[in-house]
Formats: C-alpha cells, structure tokens, sequence
C-alpha cells in the first residue's frame, strides 16, 4: 500500500516537473487548447495573434518596396499608407494607399474595405485623368506592383478567412514558434495551403510558407526586425518574400509608423481618394 | 492662354498661398515627353505633311499645410509642335486651392472632374472641355475648367455642387495640323447663344454613392454645351472654314456600375434640352477580367460597349449607334507591360476605327509607348469621314523628374 503510494508520489511529482520545465520552454498563451485538437489549437494561436493588435485605432507608415530579379537587378516602389481597425468579425481594416515612385504612376491610389463573406470593395484613383474606378477584387492571386507580393498577401489577414490545423511547436531563431497550417476559405486564391510560423512570447509571424495549386513550395515569407509601438503593438521593419520558382525576390521596408494619428472614417471614402496627398 | 480672366484667377489663388511653408509639404514633379507622328496616308490638304515632331511637358507643384486639409496644386501643361501653330499650345491643367473640413470640401481655381463609368466614350462628363488636339481620337485629355466646388460626403453619399464663371473654348487644329477636318475651324467666327458668351455662368450638381456591389452617380448640368456646332461658312479672306457655335443645354444624367467578381457591367446615359430640342443618348457594356491566363502572371482584359444616340447620323458625337470591342493585356511585371487593341464598328455606315496602344516603363523614370489609329470603310455621310485619311501612328518617350 504504502509503496504504492510512493510510486503515485514520485509519478506525481515526476509529471508536476516536466509540465513547469514543458512550460518554461513552451512560455505559451494561457488557456490554450491541448496539442490532441489540433484544429482548436491552431484557430486559438490565430485568435491569440489577432487579439495581441487590438486597439490600435489608426495608424500611418511609409513602405518601401524593392524588387530583385533573377540576375540581381533591383527596381524600386514607394507607397504611403493610411490604415483605418475595424474590429468587426465580417470587415477588415479599411486601408488607402498611394504611390510615390515610379514617377509614372505617382499619385495612383487604392481603397480597399475588406471583407469575410462577401467579396472586398475596392477603389482606384487615377491622377492624370482624376478618375475614381471600381475595380473587381477577384484578382487575388496576381502579382501587386510586378512584386512577388500578391494582392492576397497585401490584404488584411482575418481570423475567419482561413481553417486552422495546429502541426507541432518548434524553436524559431531564439525563439519557440506554434507550427500552424492554415488553408484559405475565400474564394480565388492563389494558394492551397500556407504554413505560419507565430512565436510563443508575442504571437507575431515570423514565417510564412505558401504552398501553390500543384501542392509545391512556390513562395516563403520572413519577419524580422520587429518594433513595438505605444508597448503594445509590434510591427515587422523588413519583410522579404522569396519566390521559390523564379528566383525574385521583393522586400517590404515599413518606415515612419505612427498611431492613433487621428483618422477617421471621413479620411476613407471615395471622395477622399480624390484629394492631393 | 489668350484670356485674362484665366491669369486673374491665377494670381488670386497664388495670393493665397500661405507664408512660411516647410520643405516637407512642398512637392514639384514634372514629365517632358519628345513625340513623333506618322500619317500612313498622304493629306488631303496641301499645306499638311506626313511626319510631325512636337515635345510636351507638364510640371506639378504641390504644397500642402494645415496637416495636409489645405492645399495647393498648380499644374501647367505646353506643347512645342512642329507643323501646327495650334497645336503648340499651353494650358492650365490645374490651379487650385482646397480645403478640407471633417465631410466638407471646398476647391478653388481650375480643376479636373470626371464623371462615368464607361471605357470607349464618354458621354455623362461635360465640365471640363475637351483638348481635342492633344487627344484628337479617344478625347480623354481635358483643360482645366475654372471652379467653386462646394463637397460633402454623408452617410446619404456624396454630394457635389458646382460653378462654373467661365467656359472654355475648344481649340481646334490648324489648316497644318494633322489629324483634322478637311475645312479647318475658323476661332475667330465662334458665336453664342447667350449674349454672355464665354462669361455665361454654368452650374452643375452631382449626387454619388455605393450600394453594396452597386456604384451610382446622378448629375445635372445647366450652361454652355462644352461641344460646339460646327457650320461651313466663308472666313474674312472668302476661304471656306467651319464656325463653332457654342449652344446652352440642360443634362440630367446617370452612370452605374455593378461590380460582380471579374464582371463589371457599366451603364451611363443623359437627357438633353438645347436649341429647343430635346435629345438623349447613352451607353455601356461589359468589362470581364480573365487573372492569370495561359498560366502567365498576366491579366487579359475584354472589353464590349455600344453606344447610341436619338440624333442618330445628325449627332454631332461621332458614336451614335457604334459597337466597341477591346482587348487589354497587362504583364503585371516590373516594367508594367501593356497592350491595347482595340476595334469600334459604327453599326448604321459600316464605317471601322481601330486603335492599338503598348507601353511599358524604362528603368525607373522613363515610359515608352505606341499608338495605332487607323480608319477603314468610312462612308462621306459618317462624322468621322473627314478624318478618315489621317490614319496615324504616334510613339511617345516619357522622362518623369
């Protein structure tokens, strides 16, 4: 009796252990489902990631993009944004940019309303004949800007746009990272899967593999130089998608992030694509 | 710029400009652009050539202040032409102060407005006037028309009113000028029906707003018919020439667009009363998008649109009962690769119009591009016929600073 009690103390003991060094490893969010739902597991790493930017209203940022073909040379975009959070569950963040360089499309801007169910609203201005187009936004697959970003990898990431497969957890750098497979829900997309990288301390991307119709690598996505803003908010300074396939490369460069800049709903509308920035 | 009414508005709008404005919120750019234009077909008139060499340049200055809600912009566009005497020629694009308060909007000066929705014509856009001698086939390019435009953009949609003080006149080409009427337009015989004339104040409304898929705008105009009547008369010299008379009209109109996955479905049409006649046309058609295709990066564009008038052949719009169809390449490549064929069959003479347009960027600062217009079948009746034998191609090289 009494050696039976001893083995169920050790054994006790033994668990209570390895779950604190298990913990101390895996520094993951509280409340997070057990790896055996894998599917639970992953859809609450995506919900954790969402949650973690919440609040940050509106923001503006400088993007530099500079695209690398095959035999080394680069060309450059410029692009200014202005990014409106919408915390609803069916709409995303509304967004308007405008390109600076090329010079031949200087002052060319876009609206976009993202949306889960039905499909995004989107707006071109066009300077030189100072025209406001509709445009379709089936277009997701295609390349943005001849960059190896397609629009679907521009467009806001909601949670609900994507089902959810946990896959393991793994170290990431210095870091450990949730492994999570997540399949696109909305319609015309380019990919069949995408593999995500999200670190276990702030639940930001780090990675990004995106997996084509012919079900092979055609693309990988990197994070880095992370930022945070008002201690809450963490941005990626630089990210570089290589194109597995051709050999082009496109880097993201965000610069001059600011928040809670005052824009309101006023500064995304139709008649505001208009106006000179 | 013959008018000093244009140079008084200027020098109001320049006495605006605030004191002290920091390098951040100053903005210059400007494009010069060497342009080189063959007639395949040789002129009906003497006094026209075959080739014709002419440089234009544009320069935008930009300031802004007030955290970007006032601003400035000053746009002058000229040209240097080598036949046309006409065709050099400079024109205000822009000159224009604006303010921006929460949901209102006030712009000041010369301004640019486009309304419609459709591709080949463009029919429901009457403010501003058309540069007919930079853009003598597709007639895209417009002068800058003098404007208060008072803007609020509600929940309701947004809503426009317009002043017009000043109407401007079309410029015609020259007897050298190329492409052009067989009789050149004589400027100096233009007429009026209001006894104001030029200074006849205009004004125009415009209520826009989206529905879901569903993209709406309704407008009204009242003043000068931007598009002159066109009368074979002698000049002073006793040469035969055709005279511009500039008519009043009332427009209501309608553009519609719905915008259903890679099918947009376009519609515009206006109602008009001039002269005592009343008269209406309209036009739309399809736009579909295939993303993608032949398993390229590269988007194929077709476009189908018809037109139709009630004037029928006495229309003074050369589309009034014509059936386009366009193909639109685009590379999606970094040097923004793009072709454009284009076709439009005028469905009463049988009469054909083709176009074609590449272009593509060089580097970071220059573009490239190509332009085909070519007539065929033109019957005398059509209201193309007279430039029917100025088929012509134009190659154009863009340095952007």
């Amino acid at each position: 009796m009494s050696g039976w009690i001893y083995r169920a103390g050790v054994c006790a003991a033994f668990a209570v252990t390895i779950s604190v060094l298990a913990g101390s490893a895996h520094a993951e969010a509280p409340g997070l489902p057990a790896p055996t739902d894998a599917t639970a597991r992953g859809l609450a790493i995506a919900q954790e990631n969402d949650k973690r930017d919440h609040g940050w209203g509106d923001a503006k940022a400088d993007m530099k993009m500079i695209l690398t073909n095959s035999s080394g040379e680069t060309s450059e975009r410029a692009l200014r944004f202005m990014m409106l959070e919408n915390t609803g569950d069916d709409d995303g963040n509304w967004s308007l940019m405008v390109f600076d360089k090329p010079a031949d499309i200087e002052g060319t801007a876009l609206l976009t309303y993202p949306h889960v169910k039905e499909a995004d609203e989107q707006w071109l201005y066009l300077p030189t004949v100072k025209r406001v187009k509709r445009i379709s936004s089936a277009n997701k697959s295609g390349p943005f800007v001849g960059s190896e970003f397609a629009f679907e990898d521009f467009s806001t990431q909601q949670v609900a746009k994507f089902a959810y497969k946990w896959l393991k957890d793994e170290p990431c750098g210095t870091l450990t990272c949730h492994v999570v497979e997540r399949t696109p829900q909305y319609e015309d997309s380019g990919y069949t899967r995408e593999i995500v990288w999200i670190d276990t301390t702030d639940y930001q991307f780090r990675k990004i593999d995106y997996y084509d119709r012919k079900e092979s690598l055609l693309k990988t996505l990197t994070y880095s130089d992370y930022k945070l803003y008002e201690g809450k908010f963490w941005r990626p300074q630089q990210l570089d998608m290589v194109n597995h396939e051709t050999g082009k490369t496109t880097r993201l460069a965000w610069q001059a992030y600011s928040f809670h800049t005052g824009l309101s709903k006023d500064d995304f509308t139709t008649a505001s694509l208009e106006r000179a920035r | 710029m013959r008018n000093p009414g244009r140079a008084s508005l200027l020098a109001a709008i320049v006495a605006l400009a605030p004191q002290g404005v920091h390098a951040d919120d100053l903005g210059l750019r400007g494009t010069i652009e060497p342009e080189l234009r063959v007639f395949t077909s040789s002129a009906s008139n003497p006094q026209q050539r075959d080739t014709d060499i002419s440089v234009s340049g544009e320069v935008t200055g930009k300031y802004m202040w007030d955290g970007g809600d006032q601003s400035l912009v000053v746009t002058p566009f000229a040209r240097l032409d080598q036949q046309d005497y006409r065709r050099t020629h400079w024109d205000l694009r822009e000159a224009r102060y604006g303010l921006v308060m929460g949901k209102w909007e006030v712009r000041l000066g010369f301004d640019k407005v486009f309304w419609g929705v459709t591709e080949a014509v463009h029919l429901v856009d009457v403010i501003n006037q058309v540069d007919i001698i930079e853009d003598p086939v597709k007639q895209e390019v417009r002068l800058g028309q003098p404007m208060l435009r008072l803007r609020t953009t509600q929940d309701f949609g947004s809503f426009d009113a317009f002043l017009l003080p000043y109407f401007r006149e079309r410029d015609f080409p020259g007897p050298q000028g190329r492409p052009a009427y067989d009789l050149p337009v004589d400027m100096s015989l233009t007429r009026y029906e209001s006894s104001r004339q030029d200074r006849h104040v205009d004004g125009a409304f415009r209520y826009s707003n989206h529905f879901g898929d569903i993209d709406l705008g309704l407008s009204y105009f009242q003043g000068t018919n931007r598009d002159p009547i066109l009368t074979p008369t002698l000049s002073k010299d006793g040469d035969p020439v055709l005279a511009p008379f500039y008519a009043q009209m009332k427009q209501a109109s309608f553009d519609v667009q719905a915008t259903k996955g890679a099918w947009l479905y376009k519609l515009e049409g206006y109602w008009r009363r001039e002269l005592g006649h009343e008269y209406e046309a309209a036009t739309g058609g399809i736009e579909y998008t295939l993303y993608g295709v032949f398993g390229s990066e590269g988007d194929l564009g077709v476009v189908a649109e018809y037109a139709l008038d009630s004037r029928g052949l006495m229309a003074r719009d050369p589309y009034e009962n014509d059936g386009f169809l366009a193909l639109r390449w685009t590379a999606n490549d970094e040097a923004s690769t793009s072709f454009l064929g284009g076709a439009v069959v005028d469905a009463e003479t049988g009469a054909l119009g083709f176009r074609f347009k590449g272009e593509r960027r060089l580097g970071d600062d220059y573009r490239l591009s190509l332009e085909a217009y070519f007539f065929g079948n033109v019957p005398r009746q059509d209201p193309i016929y007279s430039i029917s034998d100025d088929n012509y191609l134009q190659f154009r090289i863009a340095r952007f600073f």
